[in-house]
């Protein structure tokens, strides 16, 4: 961390102190040294992870920390290339770019904090607002559906697919170790209160109230059917967690260097 | 109220029926704003939070030619990535109104006031207007409709105000009688509009053969505005006892040694400068340009021809040799025989304050300079660490 740069902007409760925690504690165990490691943030609240870590770190424009990582790791590939960045960055104005990324399945790490709205602009429905949630924008509840993450990205074609909340720091912790490991796309989302955004809104007095009910919600079911994932606002619901996708696809270089040596083969 | 309430307040006079948007500090408080009106019944509109600025640009053109008046609002990086379609706006003729926060464009991040962000779309072919207070911002809002609809002109219009000074910044305005603007401003009736009873062809391919006219006509329909927007600012005085001075407003610009040329909040500033140059025997003036496009060019040509020295300030920085505003008033001087110097001053970039000292050095300066030419007003040296 760059200990000049704290105290950090984050507001009491919300949950991204808890995911950079996670994040730099998953750095400091894995086998890559730190100098290797690549931090790339987008805009909003989780926008400024890139300013604390004291690791190599780009803070780019809105949505395209993705195409970002991308390139840096297509020059760079020895780089461990991580995107910390929130729902409104990769799902919505960047979220092309999150579904051919996971198609493609470059050795990236994303891992997103969902707080289910666009937090820093002052808390607007977005396209994780789950239906008929409340926000500045949908003062009467949102009429529109949600994305269903970990489905949407395992269904790209994504190597590794997670999911915890910020309240469950070990999990969340081994997630993002695996996601380093794993070679090809990776993907842990992490949702994560936004007492001030979203919260409030949405009777959650505060942000332990928000962390109580992940606590009370919480089902780890590493064999979820992915279709059943998606995040509702009814209180009896279960919020369904586990790393449900787990398996070796090739990854961008290994499909590459496969088919050009098949291709290439017997020209000599 | 805030000129970020004043934007909604005018896109709700205007009984605006489609807006599509996409949060960015610090434009959000002016749809949250409206979604607030929509959602208490007081505005009846489709309200569409899109998944980027781009899309809000695609929604709103395509509302505008089913017949819709539409309203967007932006800011900084937003409004660059709406850039494409900004001329997909004008280009096909849609009067789309925007309300733009100007705000400084990165790197480095940055949220404050500076107006790079609109000047690097001066060539989107868009009315642009810069306010200097909030009642000025709420006014321009409805009279940008009737300007940007008038059959003739047919083309969107951004409706600028600096970030924090005027978009946070709370004044009191005066909320013009719906039953008056219903009265100024009549319903949107485009002359084409997409209806599936009498299908129209958008868009076509035109070859080299039909491309130059499309863009004449469009550079013909920014000419009539140089007409059309003093007429419109008469129309409005007689409704609401309010005007602002057509494309170019001039203050104590009479028997002036020098002439300040500014835009947006510092031309408030410079009015206490003037004022105060005028009382220490200084002949001081102010040309307040309120429009960027249609440029005033007229205007600068008559006051070109009238003093000896001008001083530009442009508190955004577009690469080119003096600002953008600078570069705009020194093609028209020259239009004209024995054309004054003309100073131009960076200052004020990314929110630094422009006080009344430094726009008093830079006017100073210029009575002083022997020739036209470009300066940073403001800028700390670097030295070695």
């Amino acid at each position: 961390m760059r200990a000049h740069r704290l105290p950090h902007i984050w507001c009491p409760g919300c949950g991204l102190g808890n995911a950079l925690r996670c994040y730099v504690e998953a750095m400091e165990a894995s086998d890559t040294p730190l100098d290797k490691h690549v931090c790339v943030s987008g805009i909003g609240c989780s926008g400024r992870a890139a300013g604390y870590v004291n690791v190599d770190s780009y803070h780019t424009t809105h949505g395209r920390p993705i195409p970002f990582a991308t390139g840096l790791k297509l020059v760079r590939p020895e780089l461990e290339v991580t995107v910390f960045s929130g729902d409104g960055d990769l799902v919505t104005i960047g979220g092309n770019h999150l579904i051919h990324a996971a198609r493609r399945n470059l050795d990236l790490n994303v891992l997103c904090a969902n707080n289910f709205n666009y937090g820093m602009t002052g808390g607007q429905f977005g396209a994780t607002t789950p239906y008929a949630a409340r926000t500045t924008t949908t003062p009467y509840g949102n009429f529109e559906q949600a994305f269903n993450l970990p489905l949407l990205v395992a269904a790209s074609g994504a190597t590794f697919v997670s999911r915890w909340t910020s309240l469950h720091v070990r999990q969340l912790t081994k997630a993002i170790e695996r996601a380093f490991e794993v070679d090809g796309f990776a993907f842990v989302e992490i949702l994560s209160p936004c007492p001030v955004g979203f919260g409030r809104k949405n009777e959650f007095a505060d942000a332990l109230a928000e962390m109580t009910h992940f606590r009370e919600k919480a089902i780890v079911r590493h064999d979820a059917d992915l279709r059943e994932v998606g995040i509702t606002m009814r209180r009896e619901d279960p919020i369904i967690l586990g790393n449900f996708v787990d398996e070796e696809r090739p990854s961008y270089f290994v499909g590459k260097d496969d088919l050009l040596k098949s291709v290439l083969e017997g020209r000599e | 109220m805030t000129g970020n309430v004043a934007q909604a307040w005018g896109a709700k006079l205007a009984r605006a029926q489609v807006i599509a948007a996409y949060p960015i500090t610090p434009q959000t408080t002016i749809v949250e704003r409206l979604s607030d009106f929509i959602a208490k019944g007081e505005l009846q509109a489709k309200y569409l939070t899109v998944e980027s600025e781009h899309s809000a640009m695609q929604a709103c053109i395509s509302a505008s030619l089913a017949g819709a008046r539409t309203y967007t609002a932006t800011s900084s990086q937003g409004l660059l990535l709406m850039h494409e379609l900004l001329h997909w706006a004008s280009g096909q003729r849609t009067p789309v109104v925007m309300g733009v926060v100007n705000r400084a464009v990165g790197p480095p991040w940055n949220i404050w006031v500076d107006h790079t962000d609109t000047m690097a779309q001066r060539d989107t072919n868009w009315i642009q207007a810069y306010c200097e207070n909030n009642q000025e911002v709420l006014d321009m809002v409805i009279q940008a409709y009737k300007i940007g609809e008038d059959a003739e002109i047919s083309l969107p219009v951004m409706i600028m105000e600096d970030a924090f000074y005027l978009s946070h910044t709370a004044e009191p305005v005066e909320i013009p009688h719906p039953t008056l603007v219903d009265a100024f401003l009549p319903t949107f009736h485009p002359r084409h509009v997409l209806d599936v009873d009498e299908p129209l062809g958008f868009n076509v391919l035109a070859g080299p053969d039909l491309y130059e006219e499309f863009r004449f006509q469009l550079a013909h329909a920014m000419e009539a505005t140089a007409t059309r927007i003093p007429e419109v600012d008469e129309e409005f005085e007689r409704s609401f006892g309010r005007s602002w001075g057509g494309l170019m407003e001039r203050y104590r610009c009479e028997d002036a040694d020098v002439v300040l040329i500014a835009v947006g909040t510092a031309t408030s500033t410079a009015r206490v400068v003037v004022d105060g140059l005028r009382d220490s025997g200084v002949k001081a003036g102010l040309a307040k340009l309120r429009f960027f496009r249609p440029f005033p060019r007229e205007d600068i040509k008559h006051l070109a021809g009238e003093v000896d020295s001008i001083t530009v300030l442009d508190r955004s920085y577009t690469g080119t040799y003096g600002g953008a505003i600078y570069t705009e008033v020194v093609a028209s001087v020259k239009e004209i025989p024995h054309s004054p110097k003309v100073r131009g001053f960076y200052a004020g970039l990314g929110g630094r304050d422009l006080s009344p000292e430094v726009i008093k050095d830079c006017m100073m300066e210029t009575l002083k300079a022997e020739e036209s030419g470009v300066v940073w007003a403001d800028v700390r040296e670097f030295q070695e660490v």
